[in-house]
């Protein structure tokens, strides 16, 4: 389990997270480069399936990093993306994936080490629930392929 | 005179009727309600027994009725429209009717949720006041609900129960006038505890003159304990359990509130007597059968006519 | 329209257990503004069975359709060419729409992936209400436009029952009394006077109590 780097996808809404990320990396912070960024406009743009897409793929954590509380660009994108991941959480622990695997971060513009601080938690977090257990399946698969 | 009933013969002299009732007990324990109908024999005028109440299976009213009326006592069925449909429920009729049973109580009865059986269908197929209908249909037109001719028809002395403390209350004169409308003979009343709001609801009916049309049992029920009030203010529905009372049952030591709850009992009914179009007393001692003599006895309601 | 909600996964993959390759079929009507069974659900539910397989070490091949109505022949013939490369199909229609997928292909198995749950309307984005039992016979013009037999607990005809609290159904204080509603709507429309009109026993033959029930309309069938 040592060896295990878990493959992490990040949402990044643009106008918080994402620029965070950019600021964590001019402030030279280093954070786990297997956090896959995705840059979406909004935290609300983020669906449910477009979570669970990635854990069928093999992602082993997934988070949705949109504006503090209040900050939404778009008034409330942020709000509606904790609920969508809490249902997420929901159908991952009913196909016993773990809801434990998805979480919201909260963050704004400014916060570079936040960024890369919650980059390291997230990273630890899902290091110690282990890998995807769907991972095993798409392993074989692509083993077979080979 | 309509029936045969004993009830309907004392109302019909005037005289004021005092009702009690038996919960029939939760098995096939004919013993247990000869015992509490027992301990009713000669201070009350009729005996309630109680259809499921509160949506837990209990022996059948009807059966238990059977048992009372050969102990030579007078049963009211109770019948709720919760667990029968128009079928079964005319059909208990004719049998209650067989067995000499002349009086019956019409209600819709408690949900089922609240019951020991909340996942079964409840059946509704009529409402209290249809049953009424169907009941003085049977009697006075000698007719099924269906249309078909009853041969004997059964004579039902009719009742049906209203709550003067439910909401809307601006409903609850409406509501009763439509009971009446329906054909109902007499109403035994949700226990009063708030004599203020009950005195309120008998202006509204003397003011339609509903009264005259109906006999009026106002119902009492008897609180053990202060903790009984305060369950029965907080988790019974509909029921209207005033302050005070709570107050006056928890001002006195636990060993004397049994003996507070029957105080307040009785002079409920002492200040009922004066109120114009209450005919009689529905005396519903839960579980405590045994002290209905004694508060009949107080209140000034003995030797039964 | 229909409302419905989708079953826990678990028995989802009960019914599929014998079989690796699934039609999933949604419905483009009233599952989908009820948020059960759409193409959006159907791409989510079959994300989540996809995965739950996989974790058991076994695959899932599904194939997502949604077809415009599920309750309508023309639209489940469109399943013809997909239907014989699947073992089962599950389908996230209301209980209409997976009968009619059951009729239509007589040798597959059909399973419901949803639980269908009452007519109803949506009271607020992502609440909906049951409004209507479909007896038969709407009376609703003698109750000033809210429904007694769908509302009230208890259905009674004459309500409200003792039971009415602050407005509220006995059973609990998130149930409007259905009978406290008509009335205030009798009085907002000055027809206090008919809430005393008794309304007679329901002749419940047009509604389930009289059998599976039919309409026919002479001058459209065929």
């Amino acid at each position: 389990m040592d060896h295990f780097s878990p493959v992490i996808v990040a949402f990044c809404c643009h106008y918080c997270a994402y620029t965070a990320a950019d600021m964590a990396g001019s402030m030279r912070l280093s954070y786990p480069s297997n956090v896959k960024i995705i840059r979406v406009p909004c935290s609300g743009k983020v669906s449910a399936l477009h979570i669970m897409r990635a854990f069928q793929k093999g992602a082993d954590g997934v988070y949705v990093a949109g504006c503090l509380e209040g900050d939404c660009h778009f008034k409330d994108g942020n709000i509606k993306a904790a609920k969508r991941v809490a249902y997420v959480k929901k159908m991952l622990d009913e196909i016993g994936i773990g809801g434990e695997r998805v979480e919201v971060i909260r963050m704004s513009a400014g916060m570079g080490e936040r960024f890369a601080q919650s980059a390291k938690d997230f990273t630890e977090r899902i290091r110690k629930l282990g890998p995807n257990p769907v991972r095993a399946v798409l392993n074989q698969r692509e083993s077979a392929g080979a | 005179m309509k029936t045969e009933s004993a009830l309907e013969k004392i109302l019909a002299g005037g005289h004021l009727a005092v009702t009690s009732e038996c919960g029939p007990p939760r098995g096939a324990l004919p013993e247990k309600i000869k015992e509490k109908a027992g301990m009713l024999k000669g201070y009350v005028d009729a005996i309630n027994v109680t259809d499921n109440q509160t949506a837990v299976v209990r022996m059948c009213s009807l059966a238990a009725c059977i048992l009372i009326r050969q102990m030579g006592l007078n049963p009211v069925l109770q019948m709720v429209t919760r667990d029968r449909n128009r079928l079964a429920m005319q059909s208990d009729i004719l049998g209650a009717y067989s067995h000499g049973i002349d009086t019956m109580l019409c209600l819709s009865g408690d949900h089922p949720y609240f019951g020991d059986h909340p996942m079964a269908a409840n059946v509704y197929d009529l409402d209290s006041i249809q049953l009424v209908q169907m009941v003085k249909g049977m009697r006075d037109e000698g007719k099924f609900q269906g249309g078909d001719e009853i041969l004997n028809p059964p004579k039902m002395f009719i009742g049906a129960a209203a709550n003067p403390f439910a909401d809307p209350f601006e409903l609850r004169v409406a509501r009763l006038a439509k009971k009446v409308k329906a054909g109902v003979d007499f109403i035994q009343t949700q226990c009063v505890y708030n004599l203020e709001r009950f005195t309120k609801w008998m202006d509204g009916v003397r003011d339609r003159g509903l009264h005259e049309q109906v006999y009026i049992l106002a119902g009492i029920t008897p609180m053990k304990s202060a903790g009984m009030a305060k369950y029965m203010k907080n988790r019974v529905p509909g029921m209207d359990v005033p302050d005070e009372v709570v107050k006056r049952m928890s001002g006195v030591s636990k060993d004397r509130q049994a003996e507070e709850g029957i105080k307040i009992a009785v002079e409920t009914i002492e200040q009922l007597k004066e109120v114009e179009g209450v005919r009689g007393f529905h005396i519903m001692a839960i579980e405590w059968e045994q002290k209905v003599p004694e508060i009949v006895e107080r209140a000034g309601l003995l030797p039964r006519p | 329209m229909i409302t419905a909600e989708r079953k826990p996964i678990e028995e989802i993959l009960e019914y599929l257990e014998p079989y690796d390759r699934i039609l999933l079929v949604g419905c483009n009507e009233c599952v989908t503004v009820c948020a059960a069974g759409g193409r959006k659900e159907v791409a989510l539910l079959s994300s989540a069975l996809q995965m739950a397989r996989m974790k058991s070490g076994r695959t899932l091949e599904v194939r997502e359709m949604t077809l415009e109505r599920q309750c309508d022949p023309e639209y489940v013939e469109e399943l013809v060419n997909f239907i014989d490369q699947a073992g089962a199909v599950l389908s996230m229609a209301c209980g209409c729409g997976v009968q009619e997928v059951a009729r239509r292909f007589k040798d597959k198995p059909v399973f419901p992936a949803v639980n269908t749950k009452f007519m109803g309307a949506s009271e607020r984005q992502g609440v909906w209400a049951e409004r209507c039992q479909g007896c038969g016979d709407c009376l609703l013009g003698l109750t000033g436009g809210i429904c007694p037999i769908a509302r009230c607990s208890k259905r009674l005809l004459n309500g409200p029952c003792g039971g009415s609290t602050d407005g509220k159904c006995e059973i609990s204080p998130e149930v409007d009394c259905a009978w406290q509603l008509i009335w205030e709507r009798l009085k907002a429309l000055g027809l206090e006077k008919r809430y005393e009109d008794i309304i007679s026993a329901k002749d419940w033959r047009t509604s389930r109590d009289g059998g599976p029930r039919k309409i026919v309309r002479e001058d459209l069938a065929s």
